[in-house]
């Protein structure tokens, strides 16, 4: 039986493809993890399960390493994914004066998913973009020499 | 395309890029190059990018070749675009939004005049 | 497709044609075809070679020989030594040309540019771009004519040095890996590069990852390795994406897979993708992660050349170390090693950010000063401020202050002076920067990566960052000083890898050049850059405030009263210290005291 999680995506489906994707190898567990973050927005308790199934290894090895990187999250996420750069180069280039006009715009603080469930915030480290700095990314798109006006109307971009 | 076997066959390869390059050259096509590294899509290169091919759409352009390229190391100009026309030296721009992108292919693609005031000197 | 050993391009504009160009073209033709080459060498008309004065002219690939003022007369001669003796003809070649004026975005008289020689010229799509730019030839050399042993010879006499940042000689390591005797070896290029401010090693895989993969395939030659993985870290999705394009061209080329360049070798290549964990930079943490588990450090040794990725001899070397091999082999080790200084060969790439002019990327050979980067190379610093340290080797690297200008920058210097070389990441701060503040955030960071597994870093950067953020909002305590100074000797000293040793490296390089610093924040509550909000107040001087009401319409939390055209009022006791008001004060009348 399959289940559905609150994005109505059916879990084992994308599990199951994840895991044929990198050919149901233990060392390609990192890989698959991320793709089904990317598919769901995180990682639901009972996708770990059936990784762990899939790839006989200990449930709680995947849940270790899907607690240990930054990029996969074991708690649902909004629907777009704000990553700030927090790094020296960004907040010395004014990226401080951003990240309050951040906060004030979304109203909700860093790991926290707004109550609409539209946003979640996130810092991040170096994104390598330093000389545009600050820089931040929205789901896939990187925004650089950003300025405290300019969030609103990058907000608004997002459905 | 065939498999690399010998030393000779990528001699050949060499050659021939180097010939297609110096084709592209002096056949008189205009060359535009628009910085697509990470840095510049920050700065907005993919608006840049669009703008030159929504101007050579609108307004048929032809001849016109557009390529992109990697981080020129001038990061805090991007997005940078390039001009070259034939027999000419290639122009770097600096700053380059997509008005300022709609300007450079109106005036120095089209018109071959060079917009002076985002031309990136050092 | 046919491929032509030469190419023949005869000018057609208006004024060559009248000239005679055609006639060049038809006695080039019934003179290669005499001779049987029409199927060697291609003649195309082109327009516009020269400027015409001197045509009928034609140009020759490869080599790019430019011919002038041309006669039929001359042909049978040109065919002869061009195209079957294969030497130019002198005395019809065109005078070389004038150098070129200086192209902009070209590189400062003080760069060499030897990583970055093809970034933002090639297109690196189009593995034809870099084969055109001598590609691959290095690899060919080395497969047709150089043993392992030769290879390893050549790098140990260039004298580079892994460029990761700790500088261990490649041409060792690469020693220690092929002499590991085990069926299977694996090659690791790490381009997890993490340091805030570093994003040498995205330009290079974004704009030339042919070169980073040459290189990967010379070592893999010279270690014996048959498979090899670029662990990139998930924050670079273009440069993920390029290498994966440019891997799949090299295979169709049969530059990687199976009997590479028709010679019995082979090996493959993949990109493993992070998941954004800082710590996986360190090399025993990276391989984990490849394998799959928790980016978490073990201790060495045993070495990864001994005992590596699942458990095989495994050769790591970072994105620039690889991409400087190809240009080693084909223009010798000599030449690499008659740049820099005597410990330290060859150019190093540094990421410019901070308050400087010009911030970017740059490629210096070693021993530049740091004068020449900041003030040549980069322009000097913004608003022409003054100077008041450069911060190296990413966060567990230094600051060092203006008395070090004219040191000069190599592995062996920087650390003397308390810095590190690290991967390249330098930030340069004017003397709006509070070092302190500049510490406590570093130690935010570190805190923040420690991946938790031994307890002088987990705990040990959690108590300095505490200690830290205490002085910084002005609630420091006589002692602290010492007490940062204590934690940073048993964190360096207990630490399980580079991550933790070097953690407290900021803090004791600004305690050391910047104690001042420290002691007036703690003891006398102040914070001499005006940086630290708790130390800090905004105050509005009243010969110069107009009344003109913008500084109070603008404040967040109406901590400033005044009736418009009189001298308005900051409530300290309100006041959050945002700087709202003094930006936008057109009249300068906003003080920070």
């Amino acid at each position: 039986m399959s289940k559905l999680n609150g994005n109505g995506r059916d879990v084992n489906k994308i599990v199951n493809a994840a895991v044929t994707e990198y050919h149901s190898k233990p060392e390609e567990l990192i890989p698959i993890l991320l793709k089904v973050n990317q598919e769901l927005g995180f990682i639901p308790a009972e996708a770990l399960e059936l990784i762990s199934e899939r790839i006989h290894i200990p449930e709680s090895r995947v849940y270790s390493v899907a607690s240990f990187y930054r990029m996969l999250s074991t708690k649902p996420t909004g629907r777009h994914v704000i990553k700030f750069c927090e790094s020296a180069p960004c907040h010395v280039a004014g990226g401080r004066e951003v990240w309050n006009a951040l906060l004030k715009e979304l109203m909700i603080q860093p790991g926290e998913t707004s109550p609409d469930g539209k946003w979640t915030l996130k810092t991040t480290s170096c994104l390598g973009v330093c000389a545009v700095g600050p820089v931040m990314m929205v789901d896939d798109d990187i925004y650089g020499n950003l300025t405290p006006g300019q969030i609103p109307d990058i907000l608004e971009k997002y459905e | 395309m065939n498999a690399i076997k010998s030393l000779d066959d990528l001699q050949k390869i060499r050659d021939a890029a180097l010939a297609k390059r110096k084709l592209g050259e002096t056949s008189g096509s205009k060359q535009v190059i628009v910085g697509m590294g990470t840095c510049g899509i920050a700065a907005g290169a993919r608006e840049t990018m669009k703008s030159v091919l929504d101007f050579i759409e609108a307004n048929n352009l032809e001849n016109v070749v557009v390529t992109q390229t990697g981080c020129i190391g001038l990061c805090e100009q991007e997005p940078i675009m390039q001009v070259v026309m034939p027999g000419q030296e290639k122009v770097t721009y600096g700053k380059v939004d997509a008005e300022v992108a709609k300007k450079i292919m109106k005036e120095h693609v089209t018109d071959g005049k060079v917009v002076q005031g985002n031309v990136i000197t050092i | 497709m046919t491929y032509f050993r030469s190419h023949i391009l005869v000018c057609n504009d208006p004024e060559c044609l009248e000239k005679g160009s055609m006639e060049i073209m038809q006695a080039l033709k019934s003179e290669l075809s005499s001779k049987g080459l029409l199927d060697e060498v291609q003649i195309l008309d082109t327009p516009r070679i020269g400027n015409c004065e001197s045509g009928p002219e034609i140009l020759v690939y490869p080599e790019g020989f430019h011919y002038i003022n041309l006669s039929k007369e001359n042909i049978p001669f040109l065919v002869e030594e061009q195209f079957l003796k294969g030497r130019p003809v002198n005395d019809l070649l065109a005078p070389p040309k004038k150098e070129e004026a200086q192209e902009l975005g070209e590189p400062t008289a003080k760069e060499i540019r030897v990583v970055l020689r093809n970034c933002g010229k090639i297109d690196p799509q189009n593995i034809e771009e870099y084969i055109a730019e001598d590609g691959y030839q290095a690899l060919a050399k080395v497969l047709t004519q150089y043993s392992p042993d030769d290879v390893i010879n050549t790098i140990t006499q260039s004298g580079l040095r892994g460029r990761g940042g700790a500088g261990f000689p490649t041409g060792k390591k690469w020693a220690i890996a092929r002499d590991s005797v085990d069926g299977q070896k694996y090659l690791v290029c790490n381009a997890d590069e993490g340091d805030p401010g570093a994003f040498m090693n995205r330009s290079v895989l974004e704009g030339d990852p042919h070169s980073v993969i040459e290189g990967m395939i010379i070592a893999a030659y010279t270690i014996g390795a048959s498979q090899g993985y670029i662990y990139c870290r998930a924050e670079y999705p273009i440069a993920i994406r390029t290498l994966n394009i440019a891997i799949e061209q090299a295979r169709e080329y049969g530059l990687l897979g199976k009997n590479i360049i028709g010679t019995d070798f082979s090996f493959d290549l993949e990109v493993r993708k992070g998941a954004g964990a800082f710590v996986c930079g360190e090399e025993t943490a990276l391989i984990a992660s490849i394998e799959g588990k928790r980016g978490e450090p073990r201790p060495r040794p045993p070495f990864p050349a001994v005992k590596g990725l699942f458990g095989k001899p495994t050769n790591i070397n970072n994105v620039e170390t690889y991409a400087n091999i190809p240009q080693i082999i084909l223009r010798g080790a000599d030449w690499y090693a008659s740049m820099g200084t005597e410990k330290s060969k060859g150019t190093k790439t540094f990421a410019l950010a901070g308050d400087v002019k010009r911030t970017g990327l740059i490629e210096v050979p070693f021993g530049i000063t740091v004068r020449e980067i900041v003030y040549d190379v980069g322009g000097g610093i913004k608003n022409d401020r003054e100077f008041k340290a450069i911060q190296t080797g990413g966060p567990m690297g230094g600051c060092l202050p203006a008395e070090y200008l004219d040191l000069p920058v190599d592995y062996e210097k920087l650390t003397q002076a308390g810095s590190i070389m690290g991967s390249g990441g330098m930030v340069v701060m004017d003397d709006e920067t509070c070092m302190v503040d500049i510490a406590r955030f570093f130690m935010e960071f570190i805190q923040d990566e420690s991946c938790g597994k031994c307890v002088p870093c987990r705990v040990g950067t959690r108590r300095m960052l505490e200690i830290l953020t205490r002085i910084c909002n002005g609630e420091g305590r006589d002692g602290d000083i010492e007490l940062l100074e204590a934690l940073s000797a048993e964190i360096k000293q207990d630490s399980l890898c580079g991550l933790g040793q070097g953690a407290p490296n900021p803090v004791v390089s600004t305690l050391k050049h910047f104690r001042s610093e420290y002691e007036a924040h703690i003891y006398k509550k102040e914070c001499p850059a005006k940086v630290c909000r708790a130390l800090i107040r905004y105050e509005i001087q009243a010969d110069k405030c107009v009344g003109c009401t913008a500084c109070a319409r603008n404040c967040p939390v109406n901590a400033i009263t005044g009736e418009a055209k009189k001298t308005h009022y900051i409530d300290p006791d309100i006041c959050i210290r945002c700087g709202i008001c003094k930006q936008v004060c057109n009249y300068e009348a906003v003080l920070v005291t």
